[in-house]
């Protein structure tokens, strides 16, 4: 059996709030799946539950990541077991250069007191940054102060490449790009496909699935999945819109 | 070349033969100045130190004042009431040292000691279990470098003793013995310290190091320092260190004078990690001649209460004045810091920037005085301070007084207090940092730009410092 990111029956909310109802998703190591929905159907709180976020209380439910169950960990120990989240709305955190950043959350993977090997890990910084289209400058900014939108997101993707998780929710990676910034962020993520990586790509619009072409799309509606199907799920969903959906649940 | 100097210095240091260190205080062992404070425990210090005259009426009269002089309490804490004076022994000869064995020392001292690599020999040294650390052989091997260049470097006893002509004019001059309750006590029973002469227009390479000199005698409980730069000279000065000073003597309070003449810089660094029972007020001023330059880099970590406000008086023109300071105050502790300045000739600058971090309950105080009269021209201060709060019930406080007169001058004072948010630390732990990590983290990047001014090797330490501090403050 392929690795996979399973989510199975999961409900959870947020104060008296239920989020996700009965979700379940499974995704294999080496494909991209793209979930979409509209806004306030539940996508960025699934992110944030996978990641382990404590806001929110799970009721039920179980989620897996190669076997393994994850929920209810801390997030570090979930994200050192292979699950990065690219947020949609990263913190500014003052002080810390994204140089130093990166380099802690490197450390954090090795086994405690092992040498960390500075030289190669600038090598691979500075490739990176290459082919992000990143000035070496960027290195001594603080981590995402001060960032522009697109700054911001490939800064995102910058560490998704440095830390290469074994799944990576990209959560409205679109979201306050321009066409030149969405561009690179894809290539970027295009880049890190390979048999070793899930992706799970959250988005409002299809226009970013013209750039990360998913092998599967995923419609998200009030909580749970509720259509399937492959790329040409979200041509059509962005043909007939989310009406479409919506009228579609209703004669069920 | 300097590095190996301090490296080899480091191992001298370490296997040198204790037994020299026992000579030179033999003569101090038949003293007890006994517990309390009173005219007889006076008489005693100046015994022990075979003091002039002069030096013991000075702290007589300092004894006084002292005794007349309230509690500050109408502007500071009220728990400096919980000193008992009567109960504190105000001079300690070796021999009546605290003893402790190592098994007693607590396992979370013995930690902090493992995780910041103090070597073995200073541990023991550090926790009281041995009364001292010899380095006697690296300071001697300092001090006959700096004698070549005319540099005094002694203690106060000897200073006033044998070079009364250089010290005796400015010893309780910028801070004199009225300045307050505490810099009163200090000049009553001040025994230990640094008293240091630069001659004129030399410059000390090397930062002069109190850890060698002032643990080659008794470890200081009310320390006296006094610098004087003559003209044109430099010097770094740096005193404390990262490692917890381990205590069961719970008041400190040291009096330092700086003097930088015309042209002269000088910089006293600070870094200070003190345990959790000590009281630590300390009064610290510096007066800057005609384009000089007096700068206090200060990091106060630990102590139940520090009071501590580093002050310059800008007294010829074109003096510059810095203060940057570092506090961290964790459960329990309070960290009242600050600095001042005192305009007091034309186009003289003053900068401050001022951070603190409080943790858990603990609580940061800033303070910070700026006078530019009237009667002086083009004077600036700058004045930043930031307060970093980390749990819920972690306070600050900032009282910034800024009298700012007359034509041409200017003060900019900005003040911040900031929250590591949950989101930032959910952020970082996203990316594999414990919780622990990740508060440490954004508490180096909030002190980042200031951790930068302190030599190298403080800074490292420092940052694990943090480190260590930040771990029980989460959960």
């Amino acid at each position: 059996m392929t690795p996979s990111l399973e989510i199975k029956n999961l409900n959870a909310s947020i104060g008296e709030r239920a989020i996700l109802k009965n979700f379940s998703l499974t995704i294999p190591r080496g494909e991209v799946h793209a979930i979409m929905g509209p806004n306030g159907t539940g996508k960025s709180t699934l992110a944030k539950i996978l990641a382990g976020h404590p806001d929110y209380t799970v009721q039920s439910g179980e989620v897996f990541l190669d076997g393994e169950q994850i929920l209810g960990l801390e997030p570090d120990v979930i994200a050192r077991q292979g699950l990065f989240l690219a947020f949609q709305y990263p913190s500014e955190i003052p002080g810390v250069t994204i140089a130093n950043f990166i380099r802690a959350a490197l450390v954090a993977r090795q086994a405690k007191g092992a040498p960390f090997d500075a030289k190669a890990y600038y090598a691979q910084l500075y490739a990176k940054m290459d082919e992000l289209k990143m000035d070496r400058k960027f290195t001594s900014r603080f981590v995402n102060e001060g960032f522009s939108g697109g700054e911001k997101k490939r800064c995102e993707i910058l560490q998704l490449a440095m830390l290469k998780p074994k799944y990576a929710v990209l959560d409205e990676t679109d979201s306050g790009l321009d066409i030149d910034a969405l561009r690179i962020v894809s290539e970027g993520v295009n880049r890190l496909r390979g048999p070793d990586t899930g992706f799970g790509v959250i988005t409002h619009y299809q226009r970013l699935l013209e750039y990360i072409v998913p092998d599967r799309v995923h419609i998200m509606w009030d909580g749970r999945i509720v259509h399937s199907g492959g790329k040409e799920l979200a041509l059509e969903l962005e043909a007939k819109g989310y009406d479409w959906v919506k009228q579609e649940l209703a004669t069920h | 070349m300097a590095e190996i100097d301090e490296a080899q210095a480091q191992r001298d240091a370490l296997a040198i033969d204790r037994s020299k260190g026992d000579f030179k205080y033999k003569e101090d062992y038949a003293f007890d100045a006994g517990i309390g404070l009173s005219p007889t425990v006076i008489d005693y210090i100046a015994k022990v130190k075979g003091e002039d005259e002069w030096i013991r009426e000075f702290r007589h009269k300092a004894l006084k004042i002292f005794e007349s002089l309230p509690m500050p309490t109408h502007w500071a804490t009220s728990d400096l009431n919980n000193i008992n004076f009567q109960e504190i022994r105000y001079y300690l000869a070796k021999s009546q040292k605290p003893s402790r064995t190592w098994e007693e020392v607590p396992d979370d001292v013995k930690q902090t000691f493992e995780r910041l690599g103090i070597p073995e020999a200073e541990r023991k040294f550090l926790a009281g279990v041995e009364a001292q650390f010899d380095s006697e052989a690296s300071y001697s091997r300092m001090k006959e470098e700096l004698e070549k260049l005319g540099v005094i470097f002694c203690g106060p006893n000897e200073g006033l003793s044998q070079h009364p002509e250089i010290f005796r004019k400015w010893f309780g001059k910028v801070i004199p013995a009225g300045d307050n309750k505490f810099a009163a006590l200090n000049s009553a029973v001040f025994s230990g310290g640094s008293f240091i002469y630069i001659p004129k227009g030399v410059k000390v390479a090397q930062p002069l190091q109190a850890y060698f000199r002032i643990n080659a005698e008794n470890f200081g409980q009310f320390e006296r320092t006094l610098i004087i730069a003559d003209e044109g000279s430099e010097v770094t000065y740096m005193e404390g260190c990262t490692a917890p000073k381990f205590e069961t003597a719970t008041l400190h309070s040291a009096v330092v004078e700086l003097v930088a003449l015309k042209g002269a810089k000088i910089q006293y660094i600070t870094v200070q990690n003190w345990s959790a029972n000590v009281f630590n007020l300390v009064t610290k001023r510096g007066i800057a001649e005609e384009n000089a330059e007096v700068r206090w880099i200060d990091c106060n970590i630990g102590s139940r209460l520090t009071m501590k406000y580093p002050g310059v008086v800008l007294r010829g023109a074109g003096a510059r004045g810095e203060v940057l300071s570092i506090a961290l105050a964790n459960d329990g502790q309070h960290q009242d810091t600050g600095a001042k300045m005192i305009h007091a000739a034309h186009n003289t600058t003053s900068n401050i920037i001022a951070k603190s971090i409080s943790v858990g309950n603990g609580r940061s105080t800033y303070r910070g005085l700026v006078q530019i009269p009237k009667v002086f021209q083009n004077c600036r201060n700058n004045t930043e301070c930031d307060a970093l709060l980390i749990n819920e019930h972690s306070r600050t406080d900032t009282y910034p007084a800024i009298s700012v007169r007359g034509q041409k001058n200017s003060v900019q004072h900005e003040a911040s207090v900031s929250k590591v948010s949950a989101e930032q630390i959910f952020y970082m732990m996203q990316r594999g940092l414990s919780e622990g990590e990740a508060m440490s983290l954004a508490v180096n990047g909030f002190v980042n730009d200031l951790v930068k001014e302190f030599p190298m090797e403080y800074s490292v330490e420092l940052k694990r410092l943090i480190e260590l501090q930040m771990e029980g403050s989460v959960g």
